[in-house]
């Protein structure tokens, strides 16, 4: 951190967010709330089929419909677009089929909900009245719904012309493997089922067009966690320069992975708009959330483990099928995110991991919060859980012994990101860490609560699982900083704001610089004025977007100061930034506002610009960030299970946490706590189920249970703060942490409560029925 | 599908308008209202986002139709801040860090206050048992709960003028 922190510091405090005033008078701006005059609506025809292959679309009589202004198929969207697909998916040599998205489906659809035309009416109404009458000649073709089958030799594809279904083949391997198993004192080994289920942001996706003629620019609002990627395809698509089209992101309800990439739908929304010349809408509704939008669902891990007497773990290999979907969304990084997270917080000796990823006739996949790391954390800490057993070490103690320690960092580690920088644990003191959530849950005296309870005829169990989250994902993001003629600090950013407070964030780290009054500045996320940017995912925004807010601040400080020494005729040496104006030190009285200091920057037509080498109070930066910066924690989960109806309940659950340098420490805690309460649906409520022909049978809220406020436990939250030494700041991501360690930890809780079944559940979510049934399978154990 | 004439009171304002009889209430109040603060999260009853209340019941206006509400007192989150005062319960969600997103958080607002009028000595039991009627994805519940315990003194204050 710089010495440059003005007295009223407001880097490190829970400051109220500046977002929230507006959000709770219900005077938030998301997209549904925008309704230009003579805005039409869309509602998609989605396929029924998981795989069919269609002749023709008679609109005929939805046309004939009140309120029907067009039927839209890709033929007729062909005028207004260059190509016929959304080209999207991240590059790797790895990937041996090409399955981009259409934008429409033109004669094969291969998942229940793909997108086949859209009906655009006066309301959306009318437009889902007609989209019944849109009659489309399907012939059902062979369907695979299972990943594990869909790999097969023999098996349908899923697209007819595809010689198979195996998208990419790639792997990790370090080290001498073979070797470390054939010495190894034990082995140890399952397969394990991992399901993610979806997003469920509150507010689905959703995106508005309309043609500005008197600007001569496409303006286009959408719900998307990453605008200029979505300008970025519209100009491709539309065949149009940067400047005639303007995406803005209003206020989104919530994120959590899918809203990140580019959707089929944002295209021919927008195609719509310019062929129709008229402002056109759609918003996603839940059934289509569940159905269209971007899942993250089942990883098949077959995974052994050796280990040495001591429970030191010499060696990990195995094989990892991932379910891809039926198109690439976004590309291979779900499943390397899990290949490489898998080893990550352990010193594991040598690693050998195939991963196979997989199409299916089901909606496309890409990052849910946590991204392919709650996966691997599951998969490293079951098998810990088994290694420890064998071993005949607490399950505690097995972690201590093989946990990366602080004397290592910075840890090389012998993977390498996707984009091939290394991996490299840049700061933590992971076993103390745990050592903090271990103390905090009383893991000590546990085993005494535990025979208490087991008197009284409870079953109590605890578990712990431990974490790493690759966050800041480079290279960089923009912020500009300007302090404009009122004195007001204006602040754009490329960052995406899609509930987690990014604004206060990045107001907190510029204010921190420029007098500390967080009143006085204004922050613009989700900018796609300027082209270099990214946007919101992968816990990126506040190491990324927090670095190049830290530097334009300092750099406008640095003006303000110049500036303030010529007006008030005193050395830069002898000021000092207060709230809203720059003053001689301990005269508060003798001093020059933002707004006079702004105005002199900007100067009048024929006089010199003092002191400055260039106009204005302003800076843009772009602070480059290649290596990641690793968060780190520990869960601690205590359960009671009812063995007469499988039923769990989780009744504490402690999260020691380092996320660096911590920018609000309200936020952050909000970050783990919904993180949390993901991970416990993942751990024991959310499936996205399909049947044998991979038919969604879970689209309501009624049948896919998202957690509420009755089952979720108190959740105490212990902060560490390891500065990354990647960026001055020191700071961290956060935003997934919560839920990669959760599912783990309550599983591994729900083993130790019926320990004398001797179970070792190998999946998640495990659901009521799951522990019932497994209890009463077991002829091993009895109870005890 | 014909539009048929219909008069709403919300908030304490007439509203006149005409829709179909099978419109919902939910987007009646948004779009022919202009009252966008009732977001709409399911549309099958079970988020809880539309929560407004009709003549002092919370009721989950996407269940509802227009008409059925013809005649009745509703009120929606557009009626807690009174100027540039926010309600209590408002201003506790903002200090709690009750909300992220937003998107849920007039619904949770409409549920709360309306089941502190009408048992001003809920149970904390009883409370989360209300606060499990809505779906949050942002916050894991924690902060909403801490928010309500922290704002129910102010919030018996106002239950009296509440129709109004």
């Amino acid at each position: 951190m710089s010495e440059n922190i003005t007295p009223n510091a407001t880097f490190g405090k829970g400051v109220r967010r500046l977002e929230d005033r507006a959000l709770v008078t219900g005077r938030g701006r998301y997209l549904d709330n925008l309704q230009p005059q003579g805005c039409l609506a869309v509602a998609f025809v989605r396929s029924p089929h998981a795989h069919a292959t269609f002749q023709s679309i008679d609109t005929t009589s939805a046309l004939t419909m009140p309120g029907v202004h067009a039927v839209l198929t890709i033929d007729d969207l062909m005028p207004v677009l260059t190509g016929r697909k959304l080209i999207v998916g991240l590059p790797s040599a790895a990937i041996e089929l090409e399955v981009d998205r259409p934008i429409l489906a033109g004669d094969e659809v291969v998942y229940v909900g793909e997108a086949i035309c859209m009906v655009v009416a006066d309301t959306r109404a009318q437009a889902e009245d007609a989209a019944e009458y849109v009659e489309i000649d399907f012939s059902p073709l062979d369907v695979v719904s299972d990943c594990s089958l869909a790999i097969k030799a023999g098996a349908p594809t899923v697209h007819r012309n595809l010689p198979h279904n195996r998208l990419a083949a790639f792997g990790f391997r370090y080290g001498e493997v073979e070797k470390a198993f054939s010495s190894a004192a034990h082995v140890v080994g399952d397969r394990y089922e991992v399901h993610r289920g979806g997003a469920h942001s509150l507010e689905g996706r959703g995106v508005l067009a309309m043609e500005d003629s008197l600007r001569g620019v496409l303006d286009v609002w959408s719900s998307t966690q990453t605008p200029l990627a979505l300008k970025k395809a519209l100009c491709e698509l539309l065949g149009r320069d940067e400047n005639t089209i303007r995406v803005e992101m209003p206020d989104v309800g919530g994120g959590f992975g899918p809203k990140l990439v580019t959707y089929p739908e944002e295209i021919a929304v927008a195609a719509a708009s310019v062929l129709l010349a008229r402002p056109v809408k759609w918003v996603e509704d839940r059934r289509e959330h569940f159905i269209a939008a971007a899942q993250e669902r089942d990883q098949i891990w077959d995974m052994q483990m050796a280990v040495d007497a001591d429970g030191g773990i010499l060696a990990i290999r195995g094989s990892m099928i991932h379910d891809h979907g039926a198109y690439t969304a976004r590309g291979l990084n779900i499943a390397y995110g899990s290949g490489v997270t898998l080893p990550l917080p352990y010193n594991v000796g040598a690693y050998a991991l195939d991963i196979e990823v997989v199409l299916t006739n089901k909606v496309p996949t890409a990052p849910i919060r946590g991204a392919g790391q709650p996966q691997a954390a599951f998969v490293m800490e079951r098998l810990l859980d088994k290694a420890a057993g064998v071993v005949g070490l607490d399950r505690a103690e097995i972690r201590r012994r093989n946990l990366v320690r602080s004397d290592q960092m910075p840890c090389l580690k012998p993977l390498k990101l996707r984009g091939g920088t290394n991996v490299i644990l840049d700061s933590g003191d992971y076993p103390a860490t745990m050592k903090s959530a271990l103390e905090q849950s009383d893991w000590a005296g546990f085993q005494v609560r535990q025979q208490q309870a087991r008197k009284a005829g409870k079953f109590l169990g605890i578990g712990i699982a431990n974490y790493v989250e690759g966050t800041g994902r480079g290279p960089y993001e923009s912020v500009s900083v300007r302090v404009n003629r009122k004195g007001v600090i204006e602040v754009v950013t490329g960052a995406a704001a899609m509930g987690q407070g990014t604004e206060t964030m990045i107001a907190q780290i510029v204010a921190e610089q420029l007098g500390g009054d967080l009143s006085i500045v204004r922050v613009k996320t989700g900018d796609t004025d300027n082209p270099l940017g990214f946007g919101g995912f992968n816990s990126r925004q506040t190491v990324t977007a927090g670095a190049s807010a830290h530097a334009a601040a300092q750099k406008v400080r640095k003006l303000l100061l110049q500036m303030a020494g010529h007006i008030l005729e005193a050395s830069e040496d002898d000021l000092e930034i207060l709230p809203g104006k720059v003053a001689i030190k301990g005269v508060s009285e003798r001093c020059a506002t933002f707004g006079e200091i702004a105005t002199a920057a900007i100067g009048l037509p024929g006089f010199a610009i003092p002191v400055l080498d260039k106009p204005g109070i302003s800076a843009s930066e772009q602070v480059i960030i290649n290596d990641m910066a690793y968060s780190n924690g520990s869960a601690v989960a205590e359960v009671e299970v009812d063995p007469d109806t499988g039923s769990v309940r989780i009744i504490a659950f402690t999260i020691a946490h380092d996320c660096g340098r911590m920018v609000n420490p309200k936020l952050v805690d909000g970050q783990i706590i919904g993180g949390i309460a993901h991970g416990l649906g993942n751990a024991l409520y959310e499936k996205m189920i399909y049947d044998a022909t991979a038919q969604p049978l879970t689209t309501t809220f009624a049948d896919y249970l998202l957690v509420s406020a009755s089952e979720m436990p108190p959740v105490t939250i212990l902060h560490t703060e390891s500065p990354s030494p990647l960026n001055e700041l020191g700071v961290k991501g956060v935003g997934e942490s919560g839920v990669i360690p959760t599912a783990p930890a309550i599983i591994s809780a729900i083993d130790n409560a019926l320990a004398g079944w001797n179970l070792h559940f190998n999946r998640a979510p495990l659901s009521p029925q799951d522990v019932y049934a497994s209890l009463r399978s077991d002829s091993k154990g009895e109870r005890a | 599908m014909d539009n048929h004439p219909l008069e709403l009171t919300i908030n304490g304002k007439t509203y006149k308008t005409a829709v179909e009889h099978r419109k919902t209430l939910a987007d009646t109040i948004r779009e022919n209202c202009d009252l966008t603060g009732t977001h709409v999260g399911c549309e099958h009853g079970v988020c809880g986002a539309c929560t407004v209340i009709v003549d002092g019941k919370t009721v989950r206006s996407c269940l509802m139709f227009a008409h059925q509400a013809e005649g009745c007192k509703i009120r929606t989150v557009e009626s807690l801040a009174r100027g540039d005062e926010l309600h209590p319960l408002q201003e506790a969600f903002i200090e709690n860090h009750a909300i992220q997103c937003g998107f849920c958080t007039p619904g949770f607002l409409m549920l709360i206050i309306g089941a502190y009028e009408n048992d001003p000595d809920i149970t904390e039991e009883n409370l989360i048992e209300v606060l499990s009627s809505n779906l949050c994805r942002c916050t894991g519940y924690q902060n909403i709960i801490k928010a309500v315990r922290s704002a129910s003194g102010g919030l018996l204050a106002i239950g009296s003028d509440a129709d109004a």
